[in-house]
């Protein structure tokens, strides 16, 4: 069988673009290298949707970025994951950094970015008390909001697989050829021919795209390290707080998560080629992260620390998003170099690449059946005491907590494990559910969740892993 | 919605004492939530020996201990509900719980004993950097897996910790045929039990590195091996110390945290340096009508003192049910020199009994005297070869001396060497 | 011959010195109670322990069933011990207090269950 469309990656990128070709009669598969969707850059970022003053007038960044913050909310309500509107500040915290503040105010409006402000320090200490007594001005953007990119991507790829949309993970292209209009992919999984591909594949996008002989852009990997704090300091900030950008990146931000946490980070290190998947935190990454959130918040304390991480990000050296068909094959659609605010313009992106591919295609029906709200997901910890007990009536696993820090139900985990594209490992139901992402880490719930997957896969409970193949976490039976 | 004497919170080795107890003393209707498929809390995986030894005087296996005390409320009309999760506790002591049998329960009650245990604090609260590879784990989670599943979680281990959970794990994985390579401890001293370091540790020629951490975990998919760093006096690693061993897993046995999410709810004030509730002598919360004992209240070495402390708190919360608030005029308890913390932390000079102030120093002090200064006079003095942190001591006001306080006396508990 | 032991008799954990020829005890130094001296000639004659492990359950809740030596074993049989152990499997249900070997290698000590599976 030959696919008409194959994207490759299921990032947010890739699952949302996905999403969006279901939307048609298409024959359409998302592929994975890794275990799961939302694996890559995804996974790992500041969770920002970018009111969109950063980038320079006229790139696709600009674009992108102000159209996806728009399409954000409705979005996330569709596929029933967290979106908050909190708002941005880029504070200034010297008269030369009010000047740098005033250059984004101009740079936003020439970007058509609605509802800003600039704030003076009276102004800015009454929205954010907790900032450092040095804050003295700000850009406020109202627009900005909060969002958890890999909720984003699982929801996508759920609701595409919904809408006939073939999943196939542990899939990893190592391979193009392209004969006769139709290209062959070779993976793991084996040969998959398609008419069309979509290359988001995040880090490695200019590796598949070096596949058909694209070599018009490199990656250079970015390293980024975070600290996740606990809940209890969550509201340490209301507002995502920037610091004034440099040529590595928007600094080091503070600002609260959907899930009610407080994140600090990024930093950014550009790292060797082949470096690319080591998502690995270092002692000097995490010391600076401490060192400039405190410049924003004194008060914040990696003591409330409850994990850190590093992202890696795909920051093309052609210094923009690549969008649209290759100049080697135009049957090849990049989607590619997407690095921030590449979560922020993700909804606008699916919606122009899946447009630039059904428009080269041609000729293509809508999907008569296609629904772009997700199923809805019970949410214990959200639930009213009526919806609790009417939902355990239903289903008494609903009524069993798994995860005592973030009040997960055996109900739910199971319903991350039995959805479509749903979760293979310890770390997929964790993103699915937040079972062990609580202040305990998993300590309590971690083999819990272990039997529930094993049960419900039919394995044993060390054919079980962290995160795909080679992560088990149990050796043999001691007996 | 469901009513009852006593909801007791919890049905490990303090929960099933507290509960004993003020049936014992009278009360009628009690019922114990647990979380756990079974009663026995954390003693269902403790299968060494050496609980028991001072309250039973004899040398039991966790669930043994914990067995002895399952047939006695079996033997009671107390009620259990396993498998059974109290999301919250209101402040008028109505408790809401979840089992998959009733669904969502509602429990009014007279009394309530939190007796929710504590937590392995985690790998992020400790800043190594490195890799998410599996085979990162706290030792608890490690024994669960070894001792209730039957599965190796590893074969070449290496311990960040010497609290008495990671000396304990050291010995067992090694009888399980892992090779325990070494157990770094962040510290000068280790905060288990001396009997513990020879018993787990020198009897298999497993290395203790003092002022030792790991600063750093390799491998992408499992774990393959760790940095570790000698630290300075200000617990920093010394970066020409670094030396990497290779691992397939790191056990984590840094400290425990009360677990009191619910007590926090309630709005019962918390002692800062315990974690857990601040309490009378009758392990009474500011909250009249709740209590709290055992590792919730704050961490225990002993499990024999997690029962003699919820007996109290049994004894207490029926006090409080059968005759109602007490009179009560308290005196705080102080720490002096050496000494970290004290519970409880206020006494009730109306108390006609003897009262046991249990405490912890906060480094190793070599023979030195425990004082109990009251009012500025000295109460008791007493001669001590070994104070280390990792054990927990305890001095007696006795009822005489309660009897002739006032509300303006000071209670002063303090390290002379 | 002279050996430091941390006496592990009770929490205190005194340093005591033995002076010893082969299992001929001359001095013991250092422990501040009787039972530390006990302790001390116990560990240079014949040094015992208990051990803790798990046995292979058939048809039990949980797939082992904790269990410990019924008395301390010589020190120097912990890994034969462990090798009895590992060997053997017993089928649910098991009680609390069951033996599980009998008069383990020799040593007159049974490995029981501590626990009802």
């Amino acid at each position: 069988m030959c696919y008409d469309v194959a994207i490759i990656g299921a990032g947010v990128i890739g699952a949302l673009t996905a999403r969006e070709l279901s939307k048609y009669s298409l024959n359409t598969v998302l592929l994975e290298a890794a275990g799961d969707v939302a694996m890559g850059a995804t996974k790992a970022n500041s969770a920002i949707v970018h009111a969109g003053f950063d980038a320079k007038p006229g790139t696709l960044k600009a674009k992108f970025n102000v159209k996806g913050c728009e399409m954000m909310p409705a979005v996330c309500k569709a596929l029933n994951v967290p979106y908050k509107n909190n708002g941005s500040l880029v504070v200034a915290f010297s008269e030369e950094e009010k000047a740098h503040v005033q250059e984004l105010y101009e740079r936003g409006l020439a970007n058509g970015v609605p509802q800003m402000s600039i704030l003076d320090e009276a102004e800015l200490k009454a929205l954010e008390p907790n900032l450092a007594p040095e804050a003295c001005g700000a850009l406020y953007a109202e627009s900005a909001g909060i969002v958890c990119p890999y909720e984003l991507t699982i929801a996508a790829a759920e609701n595409a697989v919904t809408n006939g949309v073939e999943f196939k993970r542990d899939c990893k292209v190592v391979g193009i050829d392209f004969a006769d209009g139709v290209f062959t992919l070779h993976t793991t999984l084996g040969d998959i021919e398609t008419k069309y591909v979509i290359n988001a594949a995040g880090v490695h996008s200019d590796e598949v795209s070096r596949m058909i002989g694209d070599d018009s852009f490199t990656i250079i990997p970015r390293r980024g390290e975070y600290f996740v704090l606990d809940k209890a300091v969550g509201g340490m900030v209301k507002r995502t707080i920037f610091q004034c950008p440099t040529a590595m990146g928007k600094g080091i931000l503070v600002t609260p998560t959907v899930d009610g946490n407080l994140l600090i980070g990024p930093t950014a290190a550009d790292m060797n080629k082949e470096d690319e998947d080591n998502t690995a935190t270092t002692a000097e990454g995490l010391a600076l992260v401490k060192k400039f959130a405190a410049k924003s918040c004194p008060a914040v304390s990696t003591r409330n620390a409850i994990t850190s991480f590093t992202g890696v990000r795909a920051h093309p050296d052609v210094d923009d998003f690549i969008l649209g068909p290759s100049e080697k094959n135009a049957q090849f659609i990049q989607a590619s170099g997407i690095e921030s605010p590449g979560l922020s313009s993700a909804p606008a992106i699916a919606e122009y690449i899946a447009g630039v591919t059904v428009e080269a295609i041609g000729n293509v029906g809508r999907n008569e059946s296609f629904n772009g709200e997700r199923k809805d997901v019970f949410r214990f910890r959200h639930a009213t005491d009526e919806e609790r007990a009417a939902a355990i009536a239903k289903n008494p696993a609903y009524g069993r907590i798994i995860c005592r820090c973030e009040t997960i139900t055996e109900g739910e985990i199971i319903d991350a494990i039995r959805a479509p594209a749903g979760a293979r490992d310890v770390d997929g139901v964790k993103r699915r559910t937040r079972a062990g992402m609580g202040r305990c880490q998993g300590g309590f719930c971690g083999s819990k969740v272990v039997e529930i997957l094993a049960r419900e896969l039919g394995k044993e409970i060390n054919e079980i892993t962290k995160f795909g193949s080679g992560s088990n976490i149990l050796f043999d039976r001691t007996k | 919605m469901l009513n009852y004497d006593l909801v007791v919170v919890g049905g490990g080795p303090a929960g099933m004492a507290a509960a004993l107890k003020a049936k014992e003393c009278g009360v009628k209707d009690i019922v114990i939530l647990e979380r756990a498929e079974t009663l026995g809390g954390i003693l269902e995986q403790c299968i060494h020996s050496g609980f028991g030894l001072t309250y039973f005087k004899e040398e039991l296996s966790g669930p043994e201990y914990a067995a002895r005390f399952i047939d006695l409320v079996e033997k009671t009309d107390i009620a259990v509900k396993c498998d059974t999760m109290v999301l919250d506790i209101d402040e008028n002591n109505l408790v809401t719980a979840v089992n998959k049998k009733d669904g969502l329960l509602k429990i009014q009650a007279k009394a309530i004993v939190l007796a929710m245990g504590c937590r392995e604090r985690p790998r992020g609260a400790l800043e190594i950097s490195g890799t998410r590879a599996s085979g990162i784990m706290t030792a608890g989670t490690a024994q669960k897996y070894v001792n209730l599943d039957g599965y190796m979680p590893g074969k070449k281990v290496v311990i960040l910790g010497s609290g008495d959970i990671g000396l304990i794990m050291a010995r067992r994985m090694t009888l399980e045929g892992a090779e325990v390579k070494v157990v770094c401890e962040l510290m000068p001293f280790s905060g288990g039990l001396t009997r513990n370091i020879v018993q787990c540790l020198n009897d298999y020629n497993i290395p203790l590195r003092l002022s030792t951490t790991v600063v750093e975990t390799h491998g992408k998919d499992r774990l393959e091996g760790v940095t570790i760093a000698q630290v300075d006096e200000h617990l920093q690693p010394i970066e020409s110390t670094k030396e990497y061993i290779e691992c397939d897993t790191l056990m984590l046995s840094v400290g425990l945290i009360p677990e009191n999410e619910l007590t926090k709810n309630v709005g019962i004030a918390i002692d800062r340096v315990t974690n857990g509730a601040s309490v009378d002598e009758m392990r009474q919360t500011d909250h009249p009508g709740v209590f709290a004992c055992g590792n919730v209240l704050h961490v225990h070495d002993l499990v024999d003192f997690v029962t003699m402390e919820a007996q109290l708190a049994g004894e207490g919360a029926a006090d409080y049910i059968l005759n109602g608030a007490k009179e009560t005029v308290y005196v705080p308890t102080t720490t002096g020199n050496g000494v970290r913390y004290i519970v409880p932390q206020r006494v009730n000079i109306k108390n006609p009994n003897d009262v046991k102030l249990y405490f912890r120093v906060g480094r190793i002090f070599k023979n030195a005297k425990v004082v109990l200064e009251i009012d500025g006079n000295v109460i008791s003095s007493k001669k001590k070869i070994k104070l280390a942190p990792g054990e927990m001591e305890d001095v007696v006001i006795p009822a005489s001396v309660l009897a002739g306080m006032t509300e303006n006396s000071t209670i002063t508990v303090r390290v002379e060497e | 011959m002279k050996r430091d032991l941390i006496c592990v008799a009770c929490p205190r954990g005194c340093m005591i010195t033995v002076e010893y020829e082969g299992t001929e005890v001359y001095s013991v130094t250092g422990n501040t109670c009787k039972r530390g001296e006990e302790y001390a000639r116990t560990e240079i004659v014949n040094p015992t322990r208990n051990i803790a492990s798990t046995v292979k359950v058939n048809g039990g809740v949980h797939p082992v069933v904790p269990v410990k030596t019924s008395a301390p074993i010589p020190k120097t049989m912990i890994f034969d011990c462990m090798r009895e152990i590992n060997a053997v499997t017993v089928d649910a249900p098991v009680k609390l207090g069951q033996v599980i070997i009998p008069d383990v290698l020799g040593t007159g000590v049974n490995i029981v269950a501590t626990n009802n599976d």
